[in-house]
């Protein structure tokens, strides 16, 4: 027997770890997975008792989701037939599509704002981890805990003085505001997941470039950042994750053209409370990407969520 | 490289000035590149903390235009004396003590679990992970629908599972029951944040101390209690660290799932502060409270550091 063997878990020990992980999975999917079937129920399936699993798959959810539907008169429907499959969904309740609904315009917003505060964070923390990385940076340690504790104040408390800043200066309710309160929040993290990729770089490579008489800001844009640029690429996808999820901020100094789509969600609504189905379809083309960058992140994982503490 | 005329200048020059002319000195680079952050941060969060404390000072409220009071510490004092505040305090503890506790418990577990390497681990763990990832504002809104009482899927399944009426309770409408329903949830979604901490931790500690015991002849369990939880306790803290103060500052999921009621039994403290904030429009108030939210946040995150920091040296 080898010395390895003795650590090596029994197949035993094995089948059991693994069906106990496998139950927790699927429990712990259940409600992801409800999100999805819902968005594809009609109203009447989506609140039936007992909850239904088996239905009949239908697109009016996201017909809902993407329009504004208005209650017409029977002549008026009887002189204006169906013309696509979606006004044909809407007919079945004696309605006509108005128009567009708010959606797309939010989860545009989503995209610019997360997009934007993403290139903004990614771009300064690079050039700080960098600098936190290599140079002798007076206060160096201090600067860096500075950095991570603004992490600590609820967003609820900064919100107030932003509140008031943002509308001395013009910024409530614009994507250029939602910005720079995004990179602001998401720096922190940038800086401390960065540095930790570029102190993994050796120096020998710089120093190399350096003698071969590049300048330190060649060294840096030829040398590092191509070298870093997996660690880039994942922290760029926090930072997209962050904003794209953040909400506190969000419902408190967007309101209309700014607005993303985490606090319009929950304001679907229908006809006697909230739009279940339409509701579900939001989230579920809202939480897509998310699933994907997950799924493209998950050897980074652990060290995005701890700032850089746990490097595996 | 290319021979630039600057470049040729450059060599023809003596050896300073070469340098101040064929880029900065890493002392300005270092300045260069560290200014804007510190900068955005200075503006975006140093600035606004210290109009924070100015208006807690005052009796200033945004949304009217009156002469504006300085009211000393009254504020504080207020808020001290206040119980509603203390009640509102009791309701975090309770959230944070007990979905610290669910997520330490099931976390830790499921990592003991995956580091047995069974086949397809990498799979499942990606699966488990995935509520963590997600939006809290907007699967928090959905929780409501499971919660439902009668077409609810949870109600549903602790029906089928335990024979009661699934229109008997209601998680997020009783004052007994609403207080745990926001602790379901945020350990639903953050279990697997303490489970990747734990599960780094549990494949840090080298295989050779395990054999050594195994020579030793200590049991299985002694194993479990002398090696594995001391060599995976700075890891467990560093994850109570992190979910300590995310949920200190815990707004969007239950704002969205609850709403801070029935009543006040699941206002925690942010809730509690966007109300005296953002409905009362009590800024000056609402500023002290921050403050003193932020001043608890932070000194019991450097006592907890330092306690971390000592049982990292044992």
């Amino acid at each position: 027997m080898s010395a390895h063997a003795i650590t090596e878990p029994s197949s035993r020990q094995k089948w059991i770890a693994g069906i106990l992980v496998i139950g927790y999975a699927l429990i712990t999917i259940m409600p992801m997975i409800w999100i999805v079937m819902t968005g594809f129920k009609s109203p009447a399936d989506a609140i039936s008792y007992p909850p239904k699993v088996v239905f009949e798959p239908t697109l009016e959810g996201y017909v809902n989701l993407f329009t504004t539907r208005t209650r017409q008169t029977d002549e008026f429907l009887a002189a204006n037939p169906p013309e696509t499959w979606y006004e044909e969904i809407v007919r079945q309740y004696d309605m006509v599509i108005a128009g567009p609904s708010r959606y797309g315009e939010r989860f545009l917003n989503s995209v610019i704002i997360g997009f934007g505060s993403t290139f903004l964070s990614v771009f300064l923390g690079t050039l700080a981890a960098y600098a936190f990385s290599r140079f002798k940076v007076p206060l160096k340690d201090d600067l860096l805990f500075f950095i991570l504790s603004t992490r600590m104040m609820p967003p609820i408390a900064v919100a107030i003085p932003i509140f008031l800043m943002f509308r001395t200066l013009g910024l409530s309710d614009t994507h250029l505001g939602m910005i720079l309160l995004y990179t602001a929040v998401n720096i922190s993290l940038a800086v401390w997941l960065l540095k930790g990729f570029i102190d993994e770089i050796p120096r020998e490579y710089e120093e190399a470039a350096l003698i071969d008489g590049y300048t330190r800001f060649q060294a840096f844009y030829k040398v590092v950042l191509p070298q870093a640029a997996t660690g880039i690429a994942s922290t760029a996808i926090f930072c997209l994750i962050f904003s794209w999820n953040e909400y506190a901020f969000a419902v408190l100094l967007t309101s209309g053209t700014a607005q993303t789509a985490p606090p319009f969600i929950p304001t679907i609504i229908g006809v006697g409370g909230q739009d279940w189905p339409a509701v579900a379809a939001g989230a579920t083309l809202f939480l897509i990407p998310v699933v994907v960058f997950t799924v493209l992140l998950r050897k980074h994982l652990l060290r995005g969520i701890t700032f850089g503490a746990v490097r595996k | 490289m290319p021979d630039t005329p600057l470049d040729r200048v450059a060599k023809a020059t003596p050896q300073p000035i070469a340098r101040r002319v064929r880029g900065l000195s890493d002392r300005a680079i270092a300045w260069i590149f560290v200014a804007p952050t510190i900068f955005l941060l200075l503006a975006v969060n140093i600035f606004p903390l210290i109009w924070t404390i100015r208006l807690s000072f005052t009796n200033f409220r945004a949304n009217r235009n009156r002469e504006v009071e300085w009211v000393g510490l009254r504020n504080y004092e207020r808020i001290l004396t206040d119980t509603d505040i203390w009640l509102t305090m009791q309701a975090t503890a309770h959230f944070l003590f007990w979905t610290i506790f669910f997520q330490v418990l099931i976390g830790f577990t499921l990592a003991y679990l995956i580091n047995k390497k069974f086949r397809g681990n990498g799979l499942w763990t990606t699966i488990i992970v995935l509520p963590m990832m997600l939006s809290p504002a907007v699967v928090g809104n959905f929780w409501t629908f499971l919660y439902q009482p009668q077409i609810g899927l949870f109600n549903y399944v602790v029906a089928f599972f335990t024979g009661v009426d699934p229109s008997s309770f209601e998680m997020i409408g009783s004052v007994r029951l609403a207080p745990w329903a926001i602790v379901i949830v945020d350990t639903w979604m953050w279990t697997p944040f303490v489970m990747l901490i734990c599960l780094a931790g549990l494949r840090s500690i080298p295989d050779y101390i395990y054999e050594a015991a195994e020579i030793d002849r200590a049991s299985k369990w002694r194993q479990f209690w002398t090696i594995t939880v001391p060599m995976v306790l700075p890891f467990l803290m560093l994850a109570v660290l992190f979910r300590g103060i995310e949920n200190f500052k815990m707004f969007d999921l239950v704002v969205q799932l609850t709403g801070g009621g029935p009543g006040s039994t699941t206002e925690l403290t942010s809730i509690n502060l966007k109300r005296e904030a953002f409905e009362k429009w009590r800024t000056g108030y609402a500023s002290a409270y921050a403050i003193i939210l932020f001043v608890t946040v932070f000194g019991l995150a450097s006592i907890y550091v330092k306690a971390l920091n000592r049982v990292k040296e044992r």
